[in-house]
């Protein structure tokens, strides 16, 4: 495992960005910021599901690590795995779990908890929950 | 305009995600590990994403619409139940297994890491599935919802 710094000031600024982010949102096209919902109405059906404002948002995500870089300098520095295998399990069970559920760790965890919704709460610690339990399982019990 | 404003919500989103850390899945997996590296960068993530949401949302949602759109899309369900559960239950192991949830996987995809070009088509994948079995239990329950 790659061994990361604890870095409270970045991440306090990024995430103060996250929620001007959806603050903007809200006052402007009335939209909740859940990247798994709007990543959800890029599919069909698209009855009242706005596709390209939602593609508009997914293009200024996609637009963000270049301007990251451009701006500092630096490339982005991430440790992602290459284990095929596992990488398409987990990305057909938050596909699956977020659209099920209802929402991520944006629609849940900020937006919806921001508006005091249970749902979220319970969505929140739900997901939380078993986030902590298979990184656990992962690099305790099975090794890694 | 309003499109102007989506890609630019989607740029300020992403450039939180890249500054904060939470686009490193080694971070979000470190944070997740409690019994051993943990890093607890992503609880300062998540307080000061709540903390303007919470204030910004307070204000906003005085309002009698946005400024740009007919109305607040606001969700309207209410119930907790099982789908709910099992749904963020699912999420949250996906979560685990990559660091991956799904804003970082899409600001990750121009760095065109291997896992992330994985990731992205079967997150996709499973929308789409998760959307076919809804609709399909949607129209056996009401077969007029399915007209619309």
């Amino acid at each position: 495992m790659t061994v990361t710094e604890f870095t409270p000031f970045a991440s306090s600024l990024g995430g103060a960005l996250i929620g001007v982010a959806a603050v903007m949102l809200m006052t402007l096209n009335g939209r909740i910021a859940g990247i798994s919902g709007i990543v959800g109405r890029l599919l069909p059906p698209y009855a009242g599901a706005d596709p390209v404002g939602a593609a508009c948002i997914v293009l200024g995500l996609i637009a963000s690590p270049l301007l990251y870089q451009a701006a500092t300098g630096a490339p982005v520095v991430q440790t992602v795995s290459d284990q095929g295998g596992l990488m398409a399990v987990a990305g057909l069970l938050v596909g699956f779990g977020t659209a099920t559920g209802g929402g991520c760790t944006s629609g849940h965890g900020v937006c919806g908890i921001a508006r005091l919704s249970p749902r979220s709460v319970v969505a929140t610690v739900t997901f939380m929950a078993t986030g902590f339990a298979t990184v656990g399982l992962m690099r305790h019990v099975i090794g890694g | 305009m309003r499109h102007a404003v989506n890609f630019l919500v989607g740029l300020i989103f992403g450039l939180g995600l890249l500054i904060s850390g939470m686009a490193n899945p080694a971070k979000v997996q470190n944070f997740l590990d409690l019994a051993g590296s943990f890093d607890p960068s992503l609880i300062f993530v998540m307080a000061s994403a709540l903390a303007v949401t919470f204030v910004g949302y307070r204000l906003v949602l005085r309002r009698e619409r946005p400024v740009l759109a007919e109305r607040f899309y606001l969700p309207s369900a209410s119930i907790i139940d099982g789908r709910l559960i099992l749904g963020a239950a699912m999420f949250g192991v996906g979560w685990g297994l990559s660091g991956f949830c799904p804003g970082p996987a899409i600001v990750s995809l121009p760095l065109l890491a291997n896992g992330t070009l994985i990731f992205v088509p079967a997150m996709l994948a499973g929308i789409g599935v998760a959307r076919l079995r809804m609709q399909g239990k949607a129209s056996r329950a009401d077969p007029v919802a399915q007209a619309e």
